[in-house]
């Protein structure tokens, strides 16, 4: 029997692994010390476990050492320590940022920041699948660059960056190179032995940990990095971000890295193949329906289509035991569609009808058949309300219509 | 979130269709763009008196929007064109109990009404405005 509703918006977050679950409820109940007491063994057991998990952490995406490794508070936390830090930090230096238009708003929002500050920042234009492309990354490089800010892998539309491009290009220019991999980590491999990024950010509850907690990945390298820290305090993570550490986020996150980083492999096979079978099962069943994104550079799991002539956000209400998300911006006071499918060129249109599919680790085949016959169900019926789809099943060319503007 | 009329005008719309355009008696008003997210198409049928008869609509958009535009086919029939040129958005906004971030959707079915009664009215040689236009309120 399936269990309704079905959650499959895995890239909004994850549910708590059971594993992960039981490897934080020690650190939740008896061992409950704070990793700073130096002076007994309640400290001296927690100091251990937030050892392990960054090791377990840095093992995930091949640091060198777990002490490039900060523990945050969540990526947002994340991506506002490596730019307002570098920023910061190397402004004698220069002022100027590269980041493309696609990013999180954790990242776009902290440039916007920035700029107020006086830094100057350029957003890189992506081509129609949402990739950046290296050589765009080159030439946007003056003298005044210090930081790029490039993520691994959208979370509207799932595409996957050329980070190893980047990288080389920013190691050959000598400027450092951030990248969220909220959305990568976990899902795709990650080896920062041949990929040449400066600082990555990390998340919990994106790989199936808990929330409230994320990473920082600070490359050891020489000239050694410098980060002017968000937060003052005790002086914690080597006076990068003082606060008391999180010990049971900390051991979930490293037991959830290591959990994601054994069953990577056959994960990734399952999650494309039930992505796969979701997109061929509603195409094969639906005429109108677009696939945002790139075809095959996307993270497994990732499926982000639209539905002409059906507004997302009634599709949704629609699938009230399926839950999914949309690029509609119809719930939000704004009119405008989703700032990704934006910048990929889709046009406001289609980005209404623009429902986001994230497929996870307990997500089943069954699951998948039952969300397949939910969607053919409910467009079919709301395209026998759409005005559109009548016009188009006249032979109206919709762009021929002059639309009153409301 | 929603308001149980929604859901039930949402999961049982009422007067779902189409007349053709070009019959006796039709007025037709297509109002919003689909790059704003919401069509309504809402036809009345208008006999010799000028009462509506009949009323069918068609609307891409929110549940909200279809249910504003629902609601409005079951508001008009019945009544003159006079009567139906009156209605406001602010009585779908209080049936539906709609949040304000819906209420263009009650705008767009009262424009929609609107529109249809216009339509009607120049097919037929009676441009003449009603006799007193209502104050539009979005609230």
């Amino acid at each position: 029997m399936l269990k309704l509703p079905i959650y499959m918006d895995n890239n909004a977050t994850t549910p708590l692994d059971p594993r992960v679950l039981n490897a934080m409820m020690p650190y939740l109940t008896e061992s409950f010390g704070n990793a700073a007491s130096r002076t007994h063994s309640f400290g001296w057991v927690a100091e251990a476990a937030v050892e392990k998990g960054r090791e377990q952490i840095a093992q995930l995406i091949n640091a060198s050492s777990p002490d490039e490794i900060i523990f945050t508070s969540g990526a947002t936390e994340s991506d506002n320590l490596a730019l307002k830090g570098v920023a910061w930090s190397y402004k004698s230096k220069g002022n100027h940022i590269i980041t493309q238009k696609t990013e999180h708003k954790a990242i776009l929002d902290s440039c916007k920041y920035l700029q107020k500050e006086g830094f100057e920042v350029t957003y890189l234009d992506v081509d129609k699948y949402g990739v950046v492309d290296p050589e765009s990354v080159r030439a946007a490089i003056t003298d005044k660059t210090i930081l790029i800010s490039i993520m691994y892998a959208n979370s509207e539309i799932g595409t996957i960056q050329p980070i190893p491009q980047i990288g080389e290009i920013a190691r050959e220019k000598g400027i450092l190179f951030h990248c969220d991999a909220v959305q990568a980590a976990g899902k795709i491999p990650i080896d920062l032995q041949s990929t040449l990024v400066d600082l990555m950010s990390l998340s919990g509850h994106k790989l199936y940990g808990p929330k409230g907690v994320g990473a920082l990945y600070v490359r050891k390298k020489k000239p050694f990095l410098k980060l002017t820290p968000l937060i003052h305090g005790g002086g914690h993570e080597k006076g990068k971000r003082s606060g008391t550490l999180n010990v049971p986020g900390i051991v979930g996150f490293g037991e959830a890295c290591e959990l994601a980083h054994r069953e990577l492999p056959e994960e990734m096979k399952r999650l494309t193949h039930l992505r796969d079978k979701l997109r061929e099962g509603l195409m094969a069943k639906l005429d109108y329906v677009h696939l945002n994104g790139h075809p095959e550079k996307r993270i497994p799991g990732s499926l982000n289509l639209s539905f002409e002539f059906v507004e997302g956000e009634s599709l949704l209400m629609g699938l009230k035991d399926v839950a999914v998300s949309s690029g509609s911006a119809c719930t939000s006071a704004s009119l405008e569609p989703s700032y990704v499918l934006t910048a990929i060129g889709v046009g406001p249109e289609l980005a209404h009808t623009s429902i986001r599919f994230c497929v996870g680790r307990f997500n089943t085949a069954e699951e998948v058949d039952f969300v397949i016959e939910a969607v053919v169900k409910h467009v079919t019926r709301l395209r026998e309300l759409s005005p559109l789809y009548e016009m188009v099943l006249e032979g109206i060319d919709l762009n021929s219509i002059k639309w009153s503007a409301s | 979130m929603y308001d149980p009329k929604v859901i039930d005008h949402y999961n049982n719309p009422r007067n779902v269709g189409s007349f053709a355009k070009d019959a006796d008696g039709v007025g037709t008003g297509i109002v919003g763009a689909p790059a704003c997210g919401d069509v309504m198409k809402l036809q009345l049928k208008i006999n010799d008196q000028g009462v509506i008869e009949d009323a069918k609509f068609k609307t891409f958009g929110c549940g909200s929007a279809i249910a504003s535009s629902s609601l409005a086919t079951e508001m008009v029939k019945g009544k003159t064109i006079d009567e139906a040129y009156a209605i406001k958005n602010t009585q779908i906004v209080n049936e539906l109990k709609l949040p304000p971030v819906k209420i263009h959707c009650s705008v767009l079915a009262e424009d929609a009404i609107k529109a249809a009664i216009e339509d009607y009215r120049k097919k037929h040689g009676n441009a003449t405005p009603p006799s007193a236009v209502p104050v539009r309120t979005t609230a």
